[in-house]
């Protein structure tokens, strides 16, 4: 809402700058989005006369034109626009002045002529399109003829008007008009408001109720009036008028529609004019639309309405879309002599949901849609009548034609003082209160401390004492609140198990050299189905805004895949990424999607850059899974994990990919990347994994409990074996603890090696087998027994070479 | 030539030898040749058989000092000789050290974690507890018991991803004010919670909106909870995150869950109130939205709102970084980019 402190300035009077006005709006009542003059980062822009207007020798559109601006010669300035004609007040930016867009006008030349500066269109000052009007959007402004050439344009054009653009929340609808702000400027600055309100002159020959019969289901309007004008001539508005709208951010289009605007900007009341002579018969009807109805509304759109609409009828069916636009077919031209003017208060939710299907918000439905004040609907109508009659000559008919009329009354709230002070931490007394609710304009009876308030309807938003707390506080001031901590019962803050485990996953990836990313929740059903760990059926949005963000994800790798291919693109290309977060899990036939929280890696390039000093370090499988184990050990899950050749996974490499098992509890997988899926995202290979983060959460942990460390020594044994490719560590391994005896405190794969020295399908691994007992010396021979037994073991187990 | 004679010259001869060696090598091959068992010492010693009884005492006192006298000759020189070793290795031992250090492969956590973490950490020393709240969420917990039922105006102004008419991409972390407030037992105490989390809008992504992003809730019920407490509690989250001189102010605003209804600013961190591009030369930066639980909201989570009040707050994490960090594409956060996670390194 754009309020011009010259318009408010009728109805209260405030003497302070515009700026610390805005200042006291935004800390008391609503936002202030801007403010500003019209005139402001212009320059020498005065009033011309148009002298001469001749045709430009060389030029088949431009004109010369002698302009007098007040001085001893005529300016010679050359034009193109269309309308140029002589003997006009017209804009004039002289040389060196400034016009809109801060761009410099100068002396120059024009095909050959010398031009003075320029003549200019309202929108070349500043005007936004939308405000100005039809007939000179394509031209040049005519300022009235008794503008005095040489003098500055901006007070003809209201342009030396501050103007404050309020941005109303949702709950101040009373501040989407003049009247509304006024009172509560008045209420701020502790001043009353001067309301004029215009008498209506009725003709006497003939009565409303020869003209109209209305009809309206109380349902979808509460309130609808109308009141017809005779014998009206439709014409430009006066000045005075296309300024308020124009300042106000609303184009000027004719005396009749002006008017409906200017009091729906002054009241806050939308009001719709209809060109009797255009309905159909003398019933207007407010009702719902039939499913199919077609309305073609003044935008030129034709609408196919639903039995959630409310329309104006008339005997042939609708003629204006209720509180949102009117119908093409009654639409206000050069041609209308009777007027048939509404007012009413249409259901709100209907008009919200009508706006929205039909994407028309308007001044009008936004105001339904937030609620009128609904006292001055009558005295909003009584106003618009009489000024269209004095702006068009015309003739009110006596009397107003009412399809329904709600009673108004004040809405009573009581407040304790006591319980306004313990609700804001306040020592407020009686009267400071009641001098409160006494500025707003509310009644107020106070009895042993309480207040009863009686709210007049143009407040509808306060209806609860809650309300009222809000108002004392803001007048108050919320500067003079103390400010305190809460006060109470001591309780314990700390984070739950589940918390903890998530926050200490997150130290423990970032302190192993991961960097975290947040990635989008929603991707594409595609990605969101890759990776799984579970069966799932997605998760999508019924009305996406993009086809990128579809479905909820079901796995975290695909986010961090693209936030790798992100990088890559950008020739970032050593990454090593974690992320923790949700997937969206659900099963068929249900709704709701299970959400589980789940980590997730993703690595690519090198881990480490070689530096001077060292030697790089490439990311690989094995580096992920120390990853992986040092992460699991960390939190305490130490015990029968084990690490599965898995193939089954379409979107990992075959070979280079391990199931993770606690016991028969699958966590998870980890492993590269398929070279499709790299391709895919114009990566080189990628080491991932995924874990389910609630599984480790809920499994139960290894108890630390301290063990002494032997006194007595260890002694250790080396073995080498050359083996058959296809047999794994893992089966080693559990043969030697199978077999190492009780003394075998540790295994440790020493060297892994396949090349020449090895024949072709056979590998070489390295262990080192340490010996130690609690409670005595071992002695070599017992070592070289168990050691020899585990060989021989080894041997037949896996047909193994010693070596 | 007397046997004292002897020693004497023997010593002056040693002496030479001693305080020429270079290396412990050869003041080794001296010692053992002066004091050894066939040393010229001793044998001097054995030549006072032939010595008079009386002179003995006196030769053999003699040539007990000029033994003491070599041995700790040898023993300086010893010693000597170490620290040149030593002095000369730590010469060859020189490096530059203006060479770089050796980089530490260490990860951090994502700038909007960070602002995360820190005012988690001032609520849990304040004895809030964390709260955690689904991702999908129900329109009856999302919006009408947050006051919002269908068709209220102010549902206009957040826009929602539905998957169906009862559930939706959760728009705000305020229902996880509803769903703790059903389930709190006001007789163990007072409800003092954040929670912290993402949350979507249907928005096209640029500069300023993002269709995900994250949100803090905090709310405190309790019988004698003012909006002094709120403020208080605002003035701590603003200087925490933005610095100890922070001042915040607040200003009327509309939330259908809070009445009183606030948005706080802060005095701009930048030009320390002085007008700058920061804060749009008003000195103040919009920060979060805040207000006194409406009784609505209570008497629908099944609280008495006669006894019972409180305050609630919701801040923007990513609007906070944005503004700590002056990062100015809030699609920066969710691309991930190494070299703009990297530069928010920095603890404490």
């Amino acid at each position: 809402m754009k309020i011009s402190t010259k318009w408010l300035s009728d109805y209260v009077n405030v003497d302070v700058e515009p700026q610390v006005l805005a200042e006291k709006i935004e800390r008391t009542a609503v936002e202030v989005d801007e403010v500003y003059r019209l005139e402001d980062g212009l320059k020498k822009i005065v009033v011309g006369e148009t002298l001469k207007v001749a045709a430009h020798p060389n030029s088949d559109h431009l004109h010369i034109c002698q302009v007098d601006v007040g001085e001893d010669e005529p300016l010679q300035i050359i034009c193109g626009a269309p309308n140029i004609a002589a003997h006009k007040k017209v804009i004039v930016a002289l040389p060196n002045s400034r016009i809109a867009g801060n761009v410099k006008i100068k002396r120059g030349k024009m095909r050959g002529e010398v031009s003075e500066g320029m003549i200019c269109a309202l929108q070349e000052i500043g005007f936004t399109e939308g405000v100005v009007p039809k007939k000179f959007v394509d031209g040049i402004y005519f300022l009235p003829d008794n503008a005095e050439p040489g003098k500055p344009v901006y007070p003809y054009l209201g342009m030396d008007e501050d103007i404050i653009d309020l941005d109303v929340t949702p709950n101040r609808a009373d501040m989407l008009s003049m009247r509304g702000t006024a009172y509560e400027i008045a209420a701020i600055y502790n001043k009353k408001v001067s309301l004029p309100h215009l008498e209506v002159k009725e003709s006497t020959k003939d009565n409303v109720a020869d003209y109209l019969k209305l009809k309206a289901d109380t349902e979808l309007a509460s309130t609808y009036l109308m009141r017809l004008i005779k014998n009206v001539t439709v014409k430009e508005s006066p000045l005075w008028l296309q300024k308020r709208l124009w300042n106000a951010g609303v184009r000027p289009l004719n005396n009749i529609v002006d008017v409906t605007n200017y009091v729906l900007m002054d009241y806050g009341q939308p009001l719709h004019s209809f060109d009797y002579g255009k309905i159909n018969g003398n019933n207007i009807t407010v009702r719902l639309a039939k499913a199919g109805e077609i309305l073609t509304t003044l935008d030129e759109q034709e609408r196919e309405l639903d039995e959630h609409d409310i329309v104006i009828a008339d005997d042939k069916g609708p003629i204006a879309l209720a509180g949102t636009m009117g119908g093409q077919s009654t639409e206000i031209d050069g041609g209308t002599t009777t007027v048939a003017l509404e007012a009413a208060v249409f259901n709100s939710s209907l008009i919200r949901k009508t706006a929205r299907r039909h994407n028309l918000h308007s001044e009008a439905s936004m105001r339904f849609e937030r609620g009128v004040n609904r006292a001055t609907v009558a005295e909003a109508l009584n106003t618009a009548a009489q000024l269209i009659a004095d702006l068009g000559e015309g003739e009110i008919v006596s009397g107003v034609a009412e399809g329904s009329l709600e009673a108004t009354t004040p809405v009573e709230v009581s407040i304790s003082l006591d319980k306004i002070n313990k609700v804001l931490g306040t020592d407020l007394t009686i009267d400071i209160v009641a001098d409160i609710f006494k500025r707003l304009e509310f009644g107020v009876e106070i009895n042993k401390n309480v207040f009863t308030v009686s709210v007049p309807p143009r407040r509808w938003d306060i209806s609860i004492p809650a309300d009222l707390i809000e108002e004392v506080a803001r007048i108050y001031g919320y500067d003079n609140l103390p400010a305190t901590l809460p006060k109470g019962e001591l309780t314990p803050g700390h984070y739950n198990y589940t918390q903890k485990i998530i926050r200490e996953t997150r130290q423990l990836l970032e302190a192993a050299g991961l960097t975290q990313a947040v990635s989008y929740g929603l991707t594409t059903t595609a990605k969101a189905q890759r990776f799984l760990m579970q069966p799932s059926e997605a998760t999508q949005l019924s009305f996406p805004m993009s086809s990128d963000r579809t479905t909820a994800r079901m796995n975290l790798i695909s986010g961090l895949l693209d936030d790798i291919a992100y990088n890559v693109a950008r020739k970032v290309k050593n990454i090593a990424f974690y992320e923790q977060g949700r997937v969206f899990y659900r099963e068929k036939g249900t709704e709701r999607p299970v959400e589980v929280e789940h980590v997730a890696g993703a690595l690519t390039g090198l881990f480490e850059t070689a530096t001077w000093h060292n030697t790089k370090t490439p990311v690989d499988f094995y580096l992920t899974k120390g990853i992986v184990e040092h992460l699991l050990h960390t939190l305490g899950v130490t015990e029968n994990i084990r690490y599965v050749q898995a193939n089954g996974h379409e979107e990992m490499h075959p070979g280079r990919t391990a199931d993770v098992y606690v016991g028969n509890e699958f966590l998870g997988f980890l492993g590269e990347i398929h070279p499709n899926i790299a391709k895919e995202y114009h990566i080189e290979r990628t080491y991932i994994f995924e874990l389910d983060l609630k599984k480790i959460i809920t499994m139960p942990k290894q108890l630390e409990i301290y063990t002494p460390i032997s006194k007595y020594p260890a002694i250790t044994r080396d073995v080498a074996l050359a083996v058959n490719k296809s047999i794994q560590n893992s089966e080693i391994v559990s043969c030697i603890r199978k077999n190492g005896g009780k003394n075998l405190a540790k295994v440790e794969l020493f060297d892994v090696y396949e090349g020449e020295h090895i024949a072709v399908n056979f590998k070489s691994l390295a262990y080192k087998l340490t010996y130690q007992n609690k409670k005595t010396t071992l002695l070599d021979e017992d070592v070289s027994k168990d050691f020899a037994k585990v060989v021989a073991e080894l041997k037949k187990e896996f047909d193994a070479e010693i070596r | 030539m007397g046997l004292k004679d002897k020693l004497t010259e023997l010593k002056e001869n040693a002496l030479k030898e001693i305080n020429t060696a270079e290396d412990l090598k050869k003041i080794n091959s001296i010692r053992v040749n002066l004091l050894g068992k066939k040393g010229p010492i001793t044998e001097v010693l054995r030549g006072m058989r032939d010595l008079p009884k009386e002179e003995r005492p006196n030769v053999g006192s003699f040539a007990n000092k000029v033994r003491d006298e070599l041995t700790s000759a040898i023993a300086e020189r010893k010693e000597r000789i170490e620290i040149i070793k030593i002095s000369k290795r730590l010469e060859e031992e020189k490096i530059d050290v203006t060479l770089p250090g050796v980089p530490v492969k260490a990860g951090q956590p994502h700038i909007i974690m960070q602002v995360i973490d820190q005012i988690e950490k001032l609520f849990l020393g304040m004895g809030y507890q964390v709260v955690d709240g689904p991702e999908v969420e129900e329109d009856h917990y999302n919006f009408e018991m947050m006051n919002l039922p269908k068709d209220h105006p102010a549902r206009d102004m957040q826009d929602t991803f539905y998957i169906t008419d009862k559930l939706l991409m959760r728009t705000q972390t305020s229902p996880v004010q509803a769903r703790t407030m059903e389930k709190h037992d006001f007789s163990k105490g007072p409800l003092k919670m954040i929670s912290p989390g993402k949350v979507y809008r249907r928005d096209t992504d640029d500069a300023t909106h993002s269709h995900q992003f994250h949100q803090i809730e905090g709310l405190v019920i309790d019988k004698n909870i003012t909006m002094a407490d709120l403020k208080g509690t605002l003035q701590l989250i603003a200087r925490t995150v933005f610095g100890e001189e922070r001042e915040i102010r607040l200003r009327p605003s509309y939330f259908p869950f809070t009445e009183p209804s606030v948005e706080v600013d802060v005095s701009c961190f930048k030009c320390n109130g002085q007008g700058c591009s920061v804060c749009k030369n008003t000195g103040w930066i919009e920060v979060l939205g805040a207000g006194m639980v409406h009784p609505n909201v209570l008497k629908m989570s099944g609280i008495d709102a006669d006894i019972y009040g409180g305050f609630a707050f919701g801040l923007g994490p990513d609007r906070f970084a944005m503004l700590k960090y002056g990062v100015d594409d809030i699609r920066e956060f969710y691309l991930n980019d190494v070299r703009f996670l990297k530069q928010f390194s920095q603890r404490g």
